[in-house]
């Protein structure tokens, strides 16, 4: 994993994160956020990581472009990425200033931001936006910047780019808004797009055209996308393969159509229940009872067990199960599979 | 995989490929974890019960928590309770009255305390005596230490008699030397006299002048800029217009011109009052301008407009939605304020227009240090100018934790 030229063998996937776990440590406690996720992004895959707020989904994306702030720290894991020019690198054993890691932030791996308002400073204009991580990462001359700016709003599908270039943040709607920030986060060419919940603040038209915006883009430039989102359809929509996470854990990952047609885990099923189907008339909508538990110290069980319908007394709240593979390339996370616990480390009982 | 049709896009200079040593030592991750696993482990415990006490903790006790983790601002709280401490008895601390005379030893350097004599022996700390001799050449006093006679620096020694906060008759002071050996621990004025206790007693007045200014302050910018923010529109126009004109003024003519208003005979208490008076007539419109600023922002939000709809009285809005909003604001502007005010009672007793003999004030006691034949010759003189520094840059950081604690929106 540490060296720069490819050796012979199996080129490794595009991204691959393994038993990434990023604490808070607060003055209450600690604060599980992210406690042990592993991933795999291949080449042009569409990832779904779904799940409810608080479930550690934009931690854990932070992660990756080690954007975690004090309190905040990654404990454990590693975050292999293969780099546009074959290097492969582990995000993680960068020192947090290095020259590598800012390099690596928007070039190999860009993000777009639910609300491109507060993503867009107020007091710049689109393009000198753009424009600044294009000088940042190319050694374009500041004429040809512009006109490679220019030309990518358009790609992005920007009425008028030449205009736009020029306008400030508040001048456009917010799904040209979220356009701009598209543009920005591919003006590198990155790999690898991070979408943190890219289409909540729009409405559903937009919202698609935002969609096919990206699976366009995602072909003509050979991105591989995580869509991070609790918006079900999105991923139905989108994604190849989607991940569930419940209190920073990954508990279900499979392909979208098996877990849309078969779910395993408990959670899931309550989560694709409790969609309103159109034409479909119901008297109430199931809803999962209770909420999402803070996970600061938390014991070393299920953390679904307090809201499951088939919770198991004394099995459930023993020890936390293992993500095991149930039918090829269908993991869950549930001792209703599977009797296989989690390993414990050195920090499952700090 | 899909096919990939690939639009030109100009070339970048990407950087060269470079990738991390094997060393797991660098790792920056595995480091940096070892590092938290050691200091958490065997922790959970007092995590728990810190989570606990967290949980019951009212609103005032997590910021008085919160304020406690800065240590600076609470080395700071104690450090200034120490200083009001020594102000408010001061005559126990002092060695010495503010005007009692040492006359033979006038412009003496601090007084060295020794806990080595002059044959090699520890001691408890002790000074040696000292004479002062005139240099007939040049007419200055010089001092020679008498190394027979040892003084020893005792507790609570017998002094002067005193009434302590003008009703407690005592005689003993808070150190000192039994004999007749002055102690001046920051060397004596021009009189003789004995200048750590003059800074003692007159870090009455400086310290005080500031509480008091503030709150003088607190009154006028709370309700003028309360009013100005809430109600907007010509009230607003006209404080602010009011409030600009008092910017405007140069404060130092200003200050000297009210300040030169106070009749000459008025007694110390009474130009104190004067003079927190003059301080506040200027200080009162920066607090007014932050009261107005927050109210204004405040004003607007949606919850303010849901108390209007549930027909809350304008009373009632300020009270209850607005003031809670700037209570943070208004503690650390207030906090920040106090030094502003030391401040301009030093300047104004420099320049011979506050405190007056035979009161004193760290201000006034400078006023003898305005000459640099002095400064020269005699620089322990100028040791207020630490005590302000000091005073000053306590409350900032005092100002400072408290924005860090009492600030809902810090975080």
């Amino acid at each position: 994993m540490t060296d720069g030229d490819q050796p012979s063998g199996p080129k490794p996937n595009r991204l691959e994160v393994q038993g990434l776990k990023t604490y808070f440590f607060l003055d209450e406690g600690i604060l599980k956020a992210v406690d042990g996720i592993d991933l795999t992004v291949g080449d042009q895959e569409t990832i779904g990581i779904i799940g409810e707020s608080g479930s550690g989904k934009s931690v854990m994306a932070r992660s990756l472009l080690r954007l975690v702030t004090r309190p905040g720290e990654i404990v454990k894991g590693n975050v292999i990425l293969r780099r546009k020019d074959g290097g492969v690198i582990d995000v993680l054993a960068l020192a947090p200033g290095a020259d590598q890691l800012r390099r690596i932030r928007g070039n190999d791996i860009a993000m777009v931001f639910q609300e491109p308002i507060s993503a867009f400073s107020p007091v710049h204009t689109i393009g000198a936006q753009i424009s600044e991580m294009v000088a940042l990462h190319t050694d374009l001359k500041k004429h040809d910047v512009r006109t490679y700016v220019v030309d990518l709003l358009r790609r992005v599908g920007i009425s008028n780019p030449g205009q736009r270039f020029d306008e400030y943040p508040h001048q456009l709607s917010g799904g040209m808004r979220q356009r701009a920030m598209i543009a920005m986060a591919l003006s590198c060419r990155p790999k690898i797009v991070l979408a943190d919940e890219p289409t909540t603040a729009l409405d559903v038209t937009i919202q698609a055209q935002i969609l096919e915006l990206m699976k366009e883009l995602q072909q003509s430039e050979d991105m591989s996308v995580i869509y991070i989102t609790h918006d079900l359809a999105v991923v139905a929509e989108t994604t190849d393969r989607v991940y569930v996470m419940y209190l920073g854990r990954v508990v279900e990952s499979t392909t979208t159509e098996r877990l849309f047609a078969n779910p395993l885990h408990p959670y899931t099923r309550k989560l694709l229940g409790s969609i309103p189907h159109p034409g479909r008339h119901t008297h109430r909508l199931e809803v999962i009872e209770g909420s999402v538990p803070t996970p600061i110290d938390p014991p070393a069980q299920c953390a679904f067990v307090g809201r499951c319908p088939s919770a198991m007394p004394g099995v459930c709240d023993q020890a936390v199960p293992a993500l095991t593979e149930i039918e090829p390339g269908h993991f869950v996370r549930c001792y209703l599979h599977s009797e296989e616990r989690e390993p414990e480390d050195e920090w499952t009982n700090i | 995989m899909k096919a990939t049709n690939r639009r030109t896009f100009p070339k970048f200079g990407g950087p060269a490929a470079t990738a991390v040593a094997a060393d797991p030592s660098r790792h920056y991750v595995d480091r940096r974890s070892r590092e938290l696993l050691k200091r958490h482990q065997g922790t959970r415990e007092r995590r728990l019960r810190a989570a606990a006490r967290i949980e019951e903790s009212s609103q005032l006790q997590l910021i008085i928590a919160r304020f406690r983790k800065h240590r600076l601002a609470t080395a700071s709280v104690v450090l200034l309770a120490v200083f009001y401490l020594a102000a408010l008895t001061a005559e126990f601390v002092a060695p010495f009255d503010k005007l009692e005379r040492f006359e033979e030893l006038a412009y003496a350097p601090p007084t060295r305390v020794r806990i080595v004599d002059a044959e090699g022996n520890l001691h408890l700390p002790f000074i040696y005596g000292r004479t002062s001799e005139l240099d007939t050449k040049t007419f200055t006093y010089t001092f020679v230490e008498d190394q027979s006679q040892r003084y020893s620096i005792r507790l609570f020694v017998k002094g002067e008699p005193y009434h302590l906060f003008g009703v407690i008759p005592m005689e003993r002071h808070l150190f000192g030397v039994a004999g007749e050996q002055p102690l001046f621990l920051l060397g004596s004025d021009n009189l003789g006299r004995d200048l750590f206790s003059r800074i003692i007693f007159a870090a009455r007045i400086s310290l005080f002048v500031g509480f008091a200014g503030v709150l003088i302050s607190f009154v006028l910018g709370v309700t003028l800029g309360g009013i100005s923010g809430y109600f907007g529109g010509v009230t607003d126009m006209v404080i602010q217009r009011i409030i600009e004109f008092f910017m405007s003024i140069p404060q130092i003519p200003l200050w000297m011109a009210l300040s030169a208003a106070i009749p000459q005979e008025w007694s110390g208490i009474q130009t104190f009052f004067a003079i927190t008076l003059i301080l506040s007539v200027i200080g009162w419109t920066d607090l007014a301008r932050v009261v107005r600023g927050k109210i204004v922002s405040l004003r607007e939000e949606d919850y303010v407009t849901a108390a209007l709809i549930s027909s809350a009285s304008s009373a009632q809005i300020i009270r209850r939605h607005l003031l809670p909003g700037v209570t943070s604001y208004l503690v650390v502007a207030l906090t920040l304020a106090i030094p502003f005010m030391i401040l301009g009672e030093t300047t104004l007793s420099f320049l011979g227009l506050g405190i007056t003999a035979p009161d004193v004030s760290w201000g006034s006691l400078l006023q003898e240090a305005q000459d640099v034949n002095v400064i020269a010759n005699y620089p322990w003189l100028l040791a207020p100018v630490a005590f302000v520094m000091l005073a000053v840059i306590l409350f900032n950081f005092i100002g400072d934790g408290l924005r860090d604690a009492a600030d809902p929106y810090a975080r």
